[in-house]
């Protein structure tokens, strides 16, 4: 018996919920950094599904692109952090706000 | 249908636990656990390309990185303090957007019309050279139809590279205790200096 693609889909989606509480409600930016990449796993995980479903693999591709964007988006979201933070031992992104107007 | 069940039952336990996790170590291995149980689900969906790739770049390098950054921020005397968590005073309207998000996907997906090709009769099975989503397949579509966006791939990771570079490369004056009294020229110097000279040059 085969799994529906709904039923992939929807695992995409519950995983992209959590995700998104974890990004809206966390204060650790590295630990939002974290929930951040569980989104981009579950839109691939959908992207995936779908390929799967019309056999075709432009969804690989796809998915192939998200993986090397993630990939680029963690390096520099990890070097802001390294520079916001390693003046004080406190990390909080509350706390970064030299942009305000 | 079982390997799906506890695959869906490892990648949801693992990301809540990534979540709700107090530390940032744990939540990489929270991560770990749920980036091998996507791969795996990969190989279920046949892309056999994308779940070595899940495991060679997000487990292998993005991971990795997560560690190396937070061993750097808690390489003084002590770890670094975190804030107490948002969650008990946004936590019903943040419930409210990503319930919102899960219900508009949920609805979009089931009412999207799918009609499922066997891939048993059209491409051969899994393992095949040249089935659906073997990386001869894969391969296929990303040098010929796609060839464009790869190169563009090349590109947003040069982007990010330089960009690391000129974010966290050169060290502020007494940043952490320990750190090499002499400054350094880095890398920013030359430009910032370019930009000052040009702004002179503009009046």
């Amino acid at each position: 018996m085969t799994v529906s693609p709904e039923s992939y889909v929807a695992l995409s989606a519950v995983l992209f919920f959590i995700g998104v509480v974890g990004v809206i409600a966390r204060r650790n930016p590295l630990i939002m950094l974290m929930s951040i990449e569980l989104l981009f796993n579950a839109a691939n995980l959908a992207l995936v599904a779908y390929a799967r479903a019309w056999v075709n693999n432009t969804g690989h591709v796809f998915a192939f692109l998200v993986i090397t964007v993630a990939a680029a988006e963690a390096a520099i979201g990890l070097a802001i952090v390294t520079m916001t933070f390693r003046r004080s031992a406190h990390v909080d992104v509350d706390e970064v706000s030299a942009l305000r107007g | 249908m079982i390997v799906f069940g506890i695959l869906a039952l490892v990648l949801i336990a693992s990301a809540v636990f990534t979540v709700t996790a107090q530390k940032p170590v744990y939540s990489v291995v929270g991560l770990l656990a749920n980036f091998i149980a996507l791969a795996a689900m990969y190989l279920t969906l046949q892309a056999e390309f994308l779940a070595v790739m899940q495991i060679v770049v997000y487990s292998g390098a993005i991971l990795i990185l997560f560690v190396f950054v937070i061993a750097l921020l808690s390489s003084g005397t002590r770890p670094f303090e975190v804030g107490p968590d948002k969650a008990p005073r946004i936590l019903i309207p943040a419930l409210a957007i990503a319930v919102l998000t899960l219900a508009g996907l949920t609805v979009t997906a089931l009412h999207t019309p799918i009609t499922v090709v066997s891939t048993a009769t059209t491409n051969g099975t899994t393992g095949d050279a040249n089935a659906f989503g073997s990386v001869a397949n894969f391969g296929a579509a990303l040098f010929t139809t796609n060839l464009l966006p790869f190169e563009v791939t090349a590109f947003i990771l040069m982007v990010a590279v330089i960009g690391v570079v000129l974010i966290a490369g050169d060290a502020t004056p007494g940043a952490v205790e320990g750190r090499r009294k002499k400054r350094r020229p880095g890398v920013r110097e030359p430009i910032v200096k370019a930009l000052r000279q040009a702004q002179d040059d503009n009046g």
